[in-house]
């Protein structure tokens, strides 16, 4: 499990948030709110391990995470405000890259099917340049289907997405949930998932 | 090692569908080192005594420009942080992308080097001691240039800034590297200069990445 204690985020000469306690376990997750700029993304990014909180520590299964702690990178999913997709690259090229990253073996037959699901067949060799979007966010969406890590970091997972994909996320969510599974995302509508708790910013 | 190969083999095949990158740095290394005999006049003695110099200032600065553009792309799009939070080293992603960058801006040079160099009137020896001496220099240039390309990542013309920077670091390079098909055109032998390259290069294979790394993990910050 995930747990945050006392964390303390400054950007610049300003105070994002002070003194800032949070857990997840498994069959929870957390839904962190907060007006723009109130450091929601900050907050995401540091639980990432991407940038070092000013006071407070991040535990993983009560384990400080270090930046160089693979054991927790292995069991993280995170999804930051760009995509990391290659404009270049084909929807299939772009998964199969990062599962690479994420140290994953990469089915291609699993890879389509999950591109399908996310209603992309027949645009899976076209560059990710020519899709729209949403169908940009749908191919970053495939990859939270694909890999199989106990906790998912999502910023803003439902932006660009039109209602059935929010559906899909939703339902994508729920099941990673129900399964054991952790998610913390930020969202500015409230979301139909249960087990929910939420971190007011 | 899997993610090291899977870094280079997308930016390998990210250049092969925009192949105006590797085609500038080659062409503008060929231009540059042609207009110097076209200058000068067809006076061999000079033009063989220059030759070293003139080729080796060519390919650096020919490698300098797609430095910029290391890691920019990734920074911009995202892939970057989850290069960071992925479960392999960061270090090691990086060394795939100065490998796919050296494939892509330095090993072009070194293959073309050889029909230059017959511009400025070099013999077959001399030739192959141009190719050696750049075998050994172009991934030193690429590993220094991987510092000075996270050091300026994001920052507002940084093109200008990483010149600066990394172009004084390419000093010993490039004395080194003319240096030995100087000696061995004046008959002193070029083992000396070549062995001093290699170092460079083993001294930098091992501390430019992780400089270079550090220097990524503070501009994610």
């Amino acid at each position: 499990m995930l747990s945050a204690h006392g964390l303390t985020c400054v950007r610049g000469d300003r105070r994002l948030f002070a003194q800032l306690d949070l857990g997840v376990s498994p069959g929870e997750w957390l839904h962190v709110r907060g007006e723009n700029g109130a450091g929601k993304t900050s907050l995401l990014r540091l639980l990432a391990g991407l940038s070092q909180p000013a006071e407070g520590e991040i535990r993983w299964c009560g384990q400080p995470i270090k930046a160089s702690d693979s054991t927790y990178r292995q069991n993280l999913l995170f999804f930051g405000h760009h995509g990391a997709l290659k404009e270049d690259l084909t929807a299939l090229e772009n998964l199969g890259f990062s599962a690479a990253m994420d140290g994953a073996t990469f089915a291609e037959a699993e890879a389509l099917k999950a591109l399908y699901q996310f209603g992309l067949k027949g645009r899976e060799e076209l560059p990710v340049r020519v899709l729209s979007a949403g169908q940009k966010r749908r191919v970053m969406l495939a990859r939270l289907a694909l890999r199989k890590a106990p906790l998912w970091v999502l910023d803003e997972p439902f932006t660009a997405l039109d209602v059935k994909a929010v559906d899909l996320l939703s339902r994508l969510i729920t099941d990673h949930v129900a399964g054991g599974g952790m998610a913390v995302l930020t969202s500015h509508q409230t979301m139909p998932i249960p087990g929910g708790r939420v971190v007011q910013l | 090692m899997n993610a090291l190969l899977a870094v280079m083999r997308r930016d390998l095949l990210m250049v092969m569908r925009r192949k105006s990158e590797v085609l500038t740095a080659l062409f503008f290394f060929v231009i540059v080192s042609s207009l110097f005999p076209l200058g000068i006049g067809p006076e061999p003695v000079l033009l063989r005594k220059i030759a070293p110099g003139v080729l080796w200032v060519g390919a650096l600065l020919a490698t300098m420009l797609g430095l910029q553009r290391m890691f920019a792309a990734d920074h911009a799009d995202g892939t970057l942080e989850q290069m960071a939070i992925s479960p392999t080293p960061l270090v090691v992603l990086v060394l795939g992308k100065v490998l796919a960058h050296w494939l892509v801006s330095g090993l072009p040079l070194v293959l073309i080097a050889p029909v230059l160099g017959l511009q400025f009137d070099l013999d077959t020896e001399a030739l192959g001691v141009l190719m050696l001496a750049l075998l050994l220099g172009t991934p030193l240039l690429s590993l220094i240039g991987a510092i000075g390309a996270a050091l300026t990542l994001g920052v507002r013309g940084g093109g200008v800034l990483l010149s600066l920077l990394v172009l004084p670091l390419y000093v010993p390079a490039l004395i080194f590297g003319a240096g030995a098909v100087e000696s061995h055109i004046s008959g002193l032998g070029a083992g000396g200069h070549l062995s001093l390259l290699a170092a460079l290069l083993t001294l930098a294979a091992f501390f430019a990445p992780w400089a270079a790394t550090a220097a990524l993990r503070i501009a994610l910050e």
